[in-house]
């Protein structure tokens, strides 16, 4: 190791779920150096899960969604700036503000942002939105206080489709647009994509599958959008939920395997460069970390979730102040929740490593139910629609890469135990950027392909 | 006194809207609903939700990053 | 000694006082199978899979020889702690409309002041008395006068319901002695009395509500619908029990536990806001109910690298999975202010304990205010003279002298 990894110089980039952490995690851990952490948004860690549900409902201003934290840090914020290079061989950050801060090892957790609009033009219209920071969310709760005639959500994943519901909870108007076939499906595959949609209609939203926005109108103001199918509809608010970009332009120029689908790491939170040899004193955890995982044939996963931010910012941190053969890999099992049309969502493992799903429990008439998903004959995901206390059970089936279909004897099996295909669409087909995504094995960002925003 | 629930953990049990109403609140039956900054007169009745919720999911701490510049 | 002969020694009365150096000897065994082809658990994370397993019933009917608690033959139907998804869920949620949140979410906190003033009230009374029984003079009259207010059931009946709810509880005792069955007829005969008692109060209030869950029973309906007749029936027997022969089991334990361990109590007449820790506490170290006797496997199982044929009767010992080490640090030792404290107390999974939050908060204040009234407790039987049940298990008396 290089000096004293306990009392050196530890820069964290990103100042939000996964920089506190990987922080706190630090200190635990008996880091007693210089810690600095550097976030381009001007708040102190906040919680994003609520800006999509308490926030938009109105139940919670925007402004106060602040993390707690787990142990006083003593460490240097640097906020409000941003972190615009990063030299590896002078270790170095370099700061938009034209400062830069050494650093013996680094953390990356920069995260993503919202997908914007893909014409500049129309996106700067009043009443277009995005959704990802608190900001945002202020700014679209202030005007659905103001009782627009109608929301378009372009976009039917998880974000967007929490935005229609917070949207009709309110009575609003909604009209949800999504290129694919169904709602979520993109995370969740044919069947709940299936039930989502009746959901959404079941509760009054406009849903408008396998057509894209191929125009947003407005003179200054939005005033409505024209589809691909021909239709037009008025809309005074517009909420672009296209998925999430990850924050790794900075690092163009750093060497790093960085690119649209995430920095690169080994499942120790290692990042690698550009060849694929892993770097010894540059971490990732978060959104913008892509990572192999052994439960899925060691494919790289980037990962948009909470639970993952927080497990992955503890590796790596613990990772970072250890020796060797004292570190540990990143191993937890992918886990997320979405909560709409009053039901609670649950996911284990990733639905879309399958290839066929069962609906295990439950039934898909009482919107209450889990599916289980299987890839080759082994379990390789479970999602609950109000049943997450069942959810534990299969998360062990996962970690033990049972069998698939999973052994019958549920007492409250209703649907055929008879499993379907799993109908996971190709990304490229679909608005919502999927939030868990398999990006094959190669760790070189010159191998990573972007898709076009719609 | 700010709370964070780790929505993964919980399975719905409810016993933190059952013994802190004012600051959980069940939307629909199984998705919890919180307020992350918590008032001064519901401290004791977090506390209490903190120490009953049989998934241990809440996290309560003073707000983080306060000594930010 | 022969680990099949377990069951029978964990409920030999003699074994009451202290049953913990068998659940040890459980652990040590994994899974134990008795000579009646029952199967025994007390490991925690074995305990907590199985509360989770959807292959597992609480339904007695699904049992390969089914036995005669299971209630299916006067009338009454099961309550829902005997009922499997979906038919469990329904009749919970019905019930839970008045009782909780989604529905009802201030019920249950919006009761800490009449709770708080019950428990003064009981105190004041004893301002005189040089010896105390915590249960008949404190623990018991608490909980039953809560949940009679709770549910709409008259106070002055309690001594009618207390006879039926004796026999209730023994028939459902699953000690293997001579004579089960009698046990088992006796104490349907009282459920089915209870029931109908239950069922008339409710039926008098139908058309004209008091605020409580008897009358929200069968005046209030959901999207569900309203629980029948005799629904409401099964649902009430099951509240009416539950809410006043576990709670005074938490609260008599936690006194005891209290007294045995002078520091703790010290330390939570210095530190009261540590007493929702110490509740927990309690209930991993304590729980008011031991185990839960009626699960069922609905497929062969394998659980701890021993199957568990279909159909067969499945016990889960609660109490001894909360002191299983390979869970909890120092897992014999009672720390007031433990962290890191699943415990299985309430069980866990769909049929967690439905009355828990109530439980609780009662637990709460009545400790809280029972150590701030009585300045020298001290123990004057110990161990003191137990109930019989060793389901639900905790002293018939305890008294303590003050001074």
């Amino acid at each position: 190791m290089l000096g004293e990894p306990r009392a050196d110089r530890i820069v964290i980039v990103g100042a939000s779920l996964a920089g506190l952490r990987a922080a706190e995690t630090l200190r635990a851990e008996g880091f007693t150096g210089s810690l600095t952490l550097i976030g381009d948004e001007t708040h102190p860690p906040y919680d994003r899960p609520p800006l999509s549900k308490q926030v938009l409902l109105g139940k919670v201003a925007a402004d106060r969604t602040g993390l707690p934290q787990r142990r006083r840090l003593d460490a240097d914020w640097r906020l409000g700036v941003r972190a615009g290079g990063l030299d590896p061989v002078g270790k170095r950050v370099l700061l938009d503000d034209g400062a830069d801060v050494p650093f013996d090892r680094l953390l990356i957790a920069t995260g993503t942002r919202a997908r914007p609009w893909p014409h500049p033009d129309e996106a700067a219209l009043d009443g277009v939105f995005t959704l990802r920071t608190s900001g945002d969310a202020a700014a679209l709760a202030a005007r659905l206080d103001a009782g627009p005639r109608r929301v378009l959500v372009i976009g039917a994943g998880f974000t967007g489709s929490e935005i229609a519901s917070a949207c009709r909870e309110r009575g609003l108007e909604v009209t949800v647009a999504e290129r694919g076939p169904a709602p979520l499906v993109g995370a969740l595959g044919g069947t709940l994509g299936e039930l989502a949609a009746k959901l959404q209609r079941a509760h009054g939203v406009d849903l408008r599958c396998g057509v894209t926005v191929t125009a947003l109108e407005g003179d200054g103001r939005l005033t409505g959008a024209q589809f691909s199918d021909g239709t037009r509809i008025d809309a005074d608010i517009a909420v672009i939920a296209l998925g999430a970009v990850r924050n790794t332009e900075w690092l163009a120029e750093s060497g790093l395997a960085a690119g649209p689908r995430g920095v690169t790491c080994d499942a120790g939170c290692r990042a690698f460069d550009m060849y694929g040899i892993v770097t010894d004193d540059i971490f990732a955890a978060g959104d913008v970390a892509r990572f192999p995982h052994p439960l899925f044939e060691y494919q790289l996963l980037s990962l948009e979730h909470w639970g993952n931010a927080v497990a992955q910012a503890e590796v790596a941190a613990h990772n970072m102040v250890s020796p060797g053969p004292r570190r540990r890999p990143h191993l937890t099992v992918p886990a997320f929740w979405s909560s709409q049309f009053g039901l609670n969502i649950k996911s284990v493992g990733v639905p879309t490593f399958s290839d066929q799903v069962v609906i295990a429990q439950g039934s898909l008439k009482d919107a209450r139910l889990v599916a289980v998903y299987g890839y080759r004959g082994r379990v390789t995901a479970a999602v609950s629609v109000n049943q997450a206390r069942s959810l534990d059970y299969y998360r062990h089936l996962i970690e033990t890469a049972a069998p698939f279909p999973p052994a019958p004897g549920a007492a409250d099996q209703r649907e055929s135990p008879v499993p379907v295909p799993s109908d996971v669409p190709d990304p490229k087909l679909l608005s919502h950027g999927p939030t868990v995504a398999l990006t094959g094995h190669l760790p070189d960002r010159r191998l990573t392909v972007v898709q076009p925003a719609r | 006194m700010h709370i964070v629930v780790d929505l993964n953990r919980c399975q719905g049990y409810a016993q933190c809207a059952f013994l802190a109403p004012g600051v959980f609140t069940m939307h629909g039956e199984e998705s919890l609903l919180y307020t992350p900054v918590v008032p001064e007169e519901q401290r004791e009745r977090v506390r209490r939700a903190v120490a009953a919720c049989p998934v241990q999911a809440i996290l309560v701490g003073e707000e983080a990053g306060t000594g930010a510049r | 000694m022969a680990a099949d002969t377990l069951f029978q020694r964990i409920t030999d009365y003699a074994n009451r006082a202290d049953p913990y150096p068998l659940y040890a000897e459980l652990r040590e065994n994994g899974v134990a199978r008795q000579d009646d082809g029952s199967y025994l658990v007390g490991t925690y994370h074995e305990i907590a899979a199985l509360l989770h397993d959807p292959r597992i019933s609480s339904d007695r009917r699904q049992r390969t020889v089914p036995d005669g608690a299971a209630g299916t033959d006067e009338g009454v139907p099961p309550s829902f702690i005997g009922l499997d998804d979906p038919e469990h869920h329904r009749l919970r949620g019905m019930a839970m409309r008045s009782f909780g949140p989604p529905h009802t979410p201030d019920r249950i906190d919006g009761m800490h002041e009449d709770i708080t003033r019950i428990v003064r009230d009981l105190l004041a009374g004893l301002a005189d008395k040089e010896r105390i029984d915590v249960v008949d003079d404190f623990a018991y009259p608490l909980p039953v006068t809560v949940i009679c207010r709770l549910l709409g059931v008259p106070a002055e009946d309690e001594p009618r319901f207390r006879e039926w709810s004796d026999a209730i509880v023994a028939g459902f005792d699953p000690t293997p002695d001579e004579d089960p069955a009698e046990r088992q007829r006796a104490g349907t005969e009282a459920r089915k009395t209870m029931a109908l008692y239950l069922g008339d109060l409710a039926e008098r209030r139908r058309g004209h509500p008091s605020g409580d869950m008897l009358s929200a029973f069968v005046n209030d309906a959901g999207p569900e619908g309203q629980l029948t007749p005799l629904e409401t029936m099964a649902t009430g027997v099951l509240l009416l029990i539950a809410g006043h022969e576990t709670t005074v089991n938490l609260i008599t334990n936690g006194m005891l536990t209290l007294l045995r361990h002078p520091d703790a109590l010290a330390r939570l007449r210095r530190e009261p806001e540590l007493m929702p820790l110490a509740v927990e506490e309690l209930l991993r170290f304590e729980p008011p109910v031991q185990m839960l006797p009626q699960r069922t496997p609905l497929a062969d199982i394998e659980v701890a690298g021993r199957t568990i044929p279909k159909g067969s009767p499945l016990i889960l010992m609660l109490a001894a999975g909360n002191r299983d080490p390979q869970r909890f640090a120092d897992a014999d030792r009672f720390d007031p202010a433990r962290e890191d404290n699943q415990h299985l107390g309430f069980g866990s999974g769909v049929h967690s304990c439905f009355g828990a939050p109530l439980a609780r908060l009662e637990t709460q204040i009545a400790l809280h205010e029972l150590i701030r009234h009585l300045d020298t407790p001290r123990l004057i039987e110990d161990p003191p003279e137990y109930r019989r049940s060793p389901v639900l298990r905790g002293p018939r008396h305890l008294l303590i002298g003050r001074g």
